[in-house]
């Protein structure tokens, strides 16, 4: 079942300088409880994509749609990731946790309670009332993830959201957050330019070319499909091979 | 009291760091006790008129008789509640400006070189029209203050309203956010702490704001007694209200740091 669908989608950005075409002739196919990641180099509209399902931007040309509706500005359905948690400081962890419910004037006792069983079920319990700044780079991670999946989205777009984490870091709470993704039964796009993160999360790697984007190819990943965590898929001797292929791909534009 | 944890060394160091910190305080207050004390003898020993610069002792004495007769509370509280008149005026209206020229970046463009034209005016120059408009009255001091702290106030919160991380921006917005939530949820509450610079300038601006309308339309307030007593020679009331004003601008000062202090906990 396609649960996100980009048909023939372009998007030009308008400056003074000019006109720039960010994205060109985009067709991809998101089916339900897929984790797709999508590679390229810096500036090659990946992030762009990304806006583009959540309804933060519109595309000049072509059709979004999410179960075949079509995308008219941003939507509960649609989870949004960002590079960094971006809690807010002033905040507690609680209070950062409810922000998404607070705008969109939801934050019940319910939906209170169900956060504070998030926060606890993902080793943040009792940490509810202390603020970001006594919290580690981990943690802080899972409760922008917390403050995302309390809205409780169908998809979920990942924006490099690892990137501000060192690397030990990066490995642990990507396996965690995959995890919980899988548990929850979500949709994922996640951008990246880090490829062994993109093979070790996802069913299907999108391979991007460089301005203006467009799909260059798509590799599935096996491992992924078999149900191996992003830990035990680095393991796999596959891993280097699908690593080579995409590479080489990304290389041949640069 | 010695810890027993702490090795000698550490003790040691300890104790350093606490002589440091009581003679720096010594100091500081070898530098006002001796100011104060060279005053008093140099005009007891006819070193320096004491007709001109007056004289400790002599000060305190009209401090003293300005208490008795009643008047120093007055000249006092009308000082301060010009002050604070003018300080909130013209800080919650400045904020409002600058909110509006956040909202619309159409008009913080139209009005961006007029603000700074008027920023660079000496505000001190419009005393006198204000006292046509407004007479002399307590309206016309309060507008001097609110003129002299409200253009700082809205460019110090304008720019810090613009330099909020886009991110957090981005953030709300993809949670749906509408502009306004933008405002209350990220824009504001980020700016908290350039809130609290603002409020720490304004301070003082307001009593320089308020000193001088008081020069030029006043019956009352120690810029009032300033003018007055330079106008009698009486240079002991001169000293007396200037040391005043002193105190009244630490008073103040001191309780924006209070605030700063309550809304700063637990931030970053």
């Amino acid at each position: 079942m396609a649960r996100v669908e980009l048909e023939n989608v372009g998007l030009n950005y308008h400056t003074e300088a000019g006109e720039v075409v960010a994205l060109r002739d985009v067709n991809l196919t998101v089916k339900d409880q897929e984790f797709v990641a999508i590679v390229g180099q810096s500036g090659c509209g990946k992030s762009t994509l990304l806006s583009l399902v959540s309804g933060l931007l519109k595309p000049s040309q072509g059709l979004v749609t999410i179960d075949g509706n079509q995308v008219q500005g941003t939507s509960k359905r649609i989870g949004y990731m960002l590079q960094q948690d971006y809690l807010f400081e002033w905040r507690t962890i609680l209070d950062n946790a409810l922000l998404g419910l607070e705008i969109a004037k939801e934050r019940t006792p319910e939906a209170m309670d169900a956060v504070k069983e998030m926060l606890k079920t993902y080793g943040l319990g009792g940490f509810e009332h202390y603020y970001p700044s006594q919290l580690s780079g981990g943690m802080r991670q899972r409760v922008a993830l917390i403050r995302t999946l309390a809205m409780k989205p169908d998809v979920l777009l990942l924006d490099e959201p690892f990137s501000a984490l060192d690397y030990q870091n990066r490995l642990s709470v990507g396996e965690e957050v995959v995890k919980i993704l899988r548990e929850r039964k979500k949709t994922v796009i996640m951008v990246t330019h880090d490829i062994p993160e993109a093979v070790s999360m996802a069913n299907r790697v999108v391979v991007m070319t460089p301005r203006p984007g467009t799909i260059r190819s798509i590799h599935p990943i096996k491992m992924c499909d078999e149900g191996l965590t992003p830990l035990q898929t680095r393991e796999v001797p596959q891993f280097r091979e699908y690593f080579g292929a995409i590479w080489k791909e990304l290389n041949a534009d640069a | 009291m010695p810890n027993a944890e702490y090795s000698p060394e550490h003790q040691n160091y300890l104790r350093r760091r606490r002589l440091h910190v009581l003679l720096v305080r010594g100091a500081q207050l070898f530098l006002v006790v001796g100011f104060f004390a060279l005053w008093e003898v140099a005009a007891s020993r006819g070193w320096i008129n004491a007709f001109i610069f007056s004289q400790p002792t002599r000060i305190w004495a009209a401090a003293l008789r300005l208490a008795r007769e009643g008047e120093l509370w007055r000249h006092l509280g009308w000082t301060v509640w010009e002050t604070v008149l003018g300080f909130s005026i013209g800080t919650v209206a400045g904020i409002l400006i600058a909110i509006l020229l956040w909202w619309s970046t159409f008009i913080s463009k139209v009005m961006d070189p007029y603000i700074v034209v008027l920023n660079s005016v000496p505000k001190v120059a419009l005393g006198p029209i204000f006292v046509v408009w407004l007479g002399t009255t307590i309206t016309a001091v309060v507008a001097m203050a609110i003129s002299v702290s409200i253009i700082v106030t809205i460019m110090m919160m304008h720019t810090g309203f613009k330099e909020v991380d886009p991110n957090l921006i981005k953030l709300v917005r993809t949670f749906g956010g509408s502009k306004g939530q933008v405002l209350w949820k990220v824009v504001i509450p980020a700016s908290v702490p350039t809130m609290i610079a603002a409020l720490k300038v304004n301070v003082g601006l307001s009593l320089v704001g308020t000193i001088v309308g008081e020069f030029l339309a006043s019956k009352a307030g120690l810029g009032y007694l300033i003018i007055y007593g330079g106008q009698v020679f009486n240079m002991s009331l001169v000293m007396a209200s200037v040391l005043l004003l002193l105190a009244v601008s630490v008073i103040l000062y001191y309780g924006v740091t209070l605030l700063e202090e309550k809304v700063s906990r637990g931030r970053a």
